[in-house]
């Protein structure tokens, strides 16, 4: 039997993270993920880490402050403050295990501009921060000889008693199916991008953690709050970092006008992401885009420049699009890059089902509220991630594992060979493309009450089709078509959470901008909505609200 | 576009290993299509029991390397038009030297044992009583050819040395390596080199093929690395071992009559005291003159070998200036 006192699913920076300190605290620990480590989507962070590091003369309530504005006051400024002051730290810390941060003429860490800031705090590795970060992180883990169940699949979590105390999972390899016992789990799956198509997510980014706590009883929060980056490529969603920007690169429409410094005449193209993309899509949709596409122009900054500090924006350029960054502006568009909503927790990564802690992307604490900073994802899964494992290590002291039962396990075999059983019929692939098309029609940088009624009942076409999808593939081993089954259920979750949500929310703010209500209601709607899985309600979803904690930052009108 | 692709199957339920069946497909793509688009497409429209891996499709994760017509690439970042004229058939295949799971799906468990045996972390004698460790950026920005590798095994799937000898410890790990003896802030350098430039399949037992620089997605080059890991080896000091007596002796040959005296590289490259690598060359000395193989045991003179000395002696000068 499999039993540990840590069970922490996904291994990204918040699950590595998490599990480096719950070893040093001389726990049994234990990562599970469905992908190695190292192919976690942590990797595909390119531009940076904000930190105010005070002993350089930044101070952190500025970047709290920058953060709050940027989440349009839906952020909890009590959380916001703890990741802001811990930051620092965070970040040197990162540095002593190993990040190899770029540094200034006095060998010390140096920076770059990112959005939404006027202070450059951001601290990078070329364009491969993330990919940097996971890998140094992973040596870590390596080094503390970490127990990972490598591309094993959650299927279920264990509850006892109400409490969290393991998780039911899939070994890809052979097929089989396990139940795995731990006193704690921490959620670090990552984020749900796939719901919508294009996004800059990796094909694994199916919100599988926020699905599955979700099922288990925790809230999801501000699931409407879903970010579309300005600059992607358009067919297929893939990422060129705001580091460019942050460099000094330029959005230009097809007049050539750098049309940002008419939207945000003081931050110009390092306003906040919903600002920015928000922009792009006015001009395009104003007849003054290029093929549905705006122009990202990094010439002036000089191939030199571009190779070394923004070496792999020039690599994805050229190997995609054939497109030489120094000769030639490239085409960008708003893409989904980012879930702001997620699990709810507290600052200390726990949900309210005892036992089960989140963290990353998939958590909402919520430091991002209605728009997150770019470089501040990383910043929250290290800050967070170590905080669920401080608390979680507490936690343990007081609880004794769960029952050892096949009872669980039993059930999940039930549910997949009925799964298996089934007559062709529907193609889960068909299913999540349509899905997905249909999310991002209706949940897009501008929606309306018609287009987020039309994803709602895109959602419940999905959830009639569901039931007969039906898996071509009979084997047990790397049976992908059946853990993309799964997946697409885990989809289907977290897109009737975001649609309700969304059209709970009557108001605009942040991502969340409604052409029908375009204005901030901070009257009525200072507030976090929460979508309860209900089976008893229509849609199965309940949907509630929650105050916002302010702590000394009062909501005022956001100016960039 | 239209495209054909050949695709590698195994199913290690239904068949034996190393047993496999090719499975063609047909399709009209998108003209600048990637090869991982078309596999998708298949895996999604076509047939939904092909197994391979891939995530970011962005070349930054490192899941998806496979054969495409013989050679290892990310097939991500690997557009049908550069691979195939039109119409074309590509050949798609696992990854070499890495067994099989499942049609496209290798098993990376050797592969992360070697990265493993490196010591793959950072070893500090002491950490900055605050802050961060101070150093130069330059020294930073050097790692960075290293910390572009992604592990997505390409370099190995290809690697000539690792087809005939399971030992070695290969190029993803060796410039895995090459990142912490190259790092300032790593206080054991020496260790490193010494270990290396010792254990069974260390750094000498590359034999300068260049496949893993041309396979290589992310530009790491790792013999780049390894060859400047001997450099520096030797520089600390580590000269017992044939590897270094083999560079010494085939320079001193070159230098002398301007050609390779092969018969005293075997035996200085063993080493003189080397008893029981002597017996066995002697052995393959009487094989050879039995073939008809021996070298020369005078070595041949290059025409005027002595401006090829000058050439050795000028080079010389120049690095101790």
């Amino acid at each position: 039997m499999y039993k540990h006192d840590v069970l922490i699913i996904g291994a990204g920076l918040a699950g590595l993270r998490a599990a480096v300190e719950a070893t040093r605290l001389g726990l049994d620990v234990a990562v599970i993920s469905k992908v190695h480590p190292v192919r976690s989507h942590s990797n595909a962070a390119q531009g940076g880490i904000n930190a105010p590091l005070t002993d350089r003369g930044d101070d952190w309530e500025g970047h709290a402050l920058d953060t709050i504005k940027g989440s349009d006051y839906l952020a909890d400024q009590d959380a916001v403050e703890i990741m802001s002051s811990e930051a620092g730290d965070a970040v040197i810390e990162l540095e002593r295990m190993g990040v190899i941060f770029s540094r200034g003429e006095d060998g010390r860490l140096g920076t770059r501009r990112f959005g939404g800031q006027l202070v450059a705090r951001t601290f990078f590795v070329g364009a491969i921060t993330g990919s940097a970060i996971l890998h140094v992180l992973y040596e870590q883990a390596l080094k503390h000889g970490l127990n990972v169940y490598e591309e094993w699949f959650v299927t279920d979590l264990i509850i006892e008693d109400g409490r969290c105390v393991g998780v039911v999972a899939l070994d890809i390899k052979t097929g089989t199916l396990h139940s795995i016992w731990a006193k704690t789990v921490i959620m670090a799956a990552g984020g749900a991008g796939r719901v919508f198509e294009p996004s800059t997510n990796a094909i694994i980014c199916t919100g599988d953690g926020l699905a599955l706590a979700w099922r288990a009883g925790v809230p999801m929060m501000d699931m409407e709050m879903v970010q579309y980056h300005p600059t992607t490529l358009a067919r297929t969603g893939i990422l060129l970092s705001e580091a460019a920007r942050g460099e000094g690169a330029y959005l230009l429409n097809s007049e050539g006008d750098r049309f940002m410094l008419k939207y945000a005449p003081q931050y110009e193209e390092l306003a906040s992401r919903d600002v920015v993309s928000r922009s792009e899509q006015t001009e395009i949709n104003e007849g003054r885009g290029i093929d549905g596409n705006v122009l990202l122009d990094l010439r002036h900054l000089g191939r030199e420049f571009i190779e070394d500090r923004l070496g792999y924006l020039q690599e994805v350029a050229v190997e995609f699009l054939g497109i030489d960054l120094a000769e030639q502006p490239v085409p960008v568009r708003p893409g989904v890059h980012y879930i702001m909503g997620g699990i709810k927790t507290d600052v200390d990564g726990a949900t309210v089902v005892p036992g089960l802690y989140a963290a990353g992307e998939c958590a909402n604490v919520s430091v991002h509220g209605a728009n997150r900073l770019g470089a501040n994802s990383l910043l929250d899964t290290v800050v967070f991630g170590r905080r669920s494992a401080v608390h979680a290590a507490e936690y343990i002291k007081s609880v004794d594992a769960g029952s050892g039962s096949d009872e669980h396990l039993n059930a999940t075999k039930a549910r997949i060979q009925s799964l298996m059983d089934r007559e062709p019929n529907e193609n889960w692939a068909a299913v999540r493309n349509y899905m997905a098309n249909e999310m991002t029609k209706g949940i897009g940088v501008f929606r309306d009450q018609a287009s987020m009624e039309g994803a709602k009942e895109a959602i419940r076409n999905v959830n009639e089709r569901m039931p007969k999808i039906a898996i071509q593939n009979k084997g047990k081993v790397f049976n992908t078509d059946l853990i993309f089954t799964l997946e697409m259920e885990f989809m289907a979750d977290v897109g009737n959470a975001i649609v309700h949500s969304a059209l709970t929310r009557k108001e605009s703010r942040g991502a969340h901008f409604r052409t029908d209500i375009t204005e901030r209601d901070d009257e009525n709607w200072l507030k976090h909505t929460l979508a309860y899985h209900d089976p008893d309600n229509e849609d199965g979803v309940r949907v509630e609200t929650s105050p916002v904690t302010i702590t000394k930052w009062e909501p005022v009108k956001r100016v960039y | 576009m239209n495209s054909k692709l050949k695709v590698s199957r195994f199913d290690p339920e239904t068949m034996g290993s190393g047993q496999r069946r090719w499975d063609e497909f047909e399709m009209d793509l998108h003209p600048s299509a990637t090869v991982l688009d078309a596999l998708i497409q298949i895996r999604e429209e076509v047939d939904g029991t092909l197994a391979l891996r891939c995530a970011c499709r962005a070349s930054i994760c490192g899941s998806c390397g496979m054969r495409v017509n013989g050679e290892a690439k990310l097939v991500c970042k690997t557009r049908i038009a550069d691979v195939a004229e039109e119409g074309a058939t590509i050949v798609i295949e696992p990854m070499g030297n890495h067994g099989i799971i499942k049609d496209l799906v290798v098993s990376l468990d050797p592969f992360f044992d070697k990265v493993r045996q490196v010591d793959p972390y950072l070893q500090p004698d002491a950490e900055p009583e605050q802050g961060e460790f101070v150093v130069n950026n330059d020294s930073m920005e050097n790692l960075l050819t290293a910390m572009n590798c992604i592990m997505c095994g390409a370099c190995v799937s290809d690697c000539t040395v690792l087809e005939v000898d399971e030992a070695f410890i290969g190029p993803a790990a060796l410039a895995k390596a090459w990142r912490f003896v190259e790092d300032p802030r790593d206080d054991q350098r020496d260790e490193r080199l010494k270990e290396l430039n010792e254990v069974e399949g260390g750094i000498w037992d590359c034999t300068r093929c260049f496949k893993c620089v041309e396979v290589c997605p992310k530009d790491v080059a790792p013999m780049d690395r390894i060859m400047e890991m001997r450099d520096m080896a030797i520089e600390a000091g580590n000269r017992n071992t044939s590897g270094y007596r083999h560079t010494e002796s085939f320079s001193k040959s070159v230098k002398k009559h301007g050609r390779l005296d092969e018969a005293r590289l075997a035996v200085e490259s063993a080493g003189y005291t080397n008893i029981p690598r002597l017996i066995d060359l002697a052995e393959i000395g009487v094989k050879s003159v039995l073939k008809g193989k021996m070298p020369p045991i005078v070595p041949h003179k290059a025409d005027e070998n002595e401006k090829i000395t000058r050439i050795f002696e000028r080079v010389e000068s120049e690095r101790n200036t």
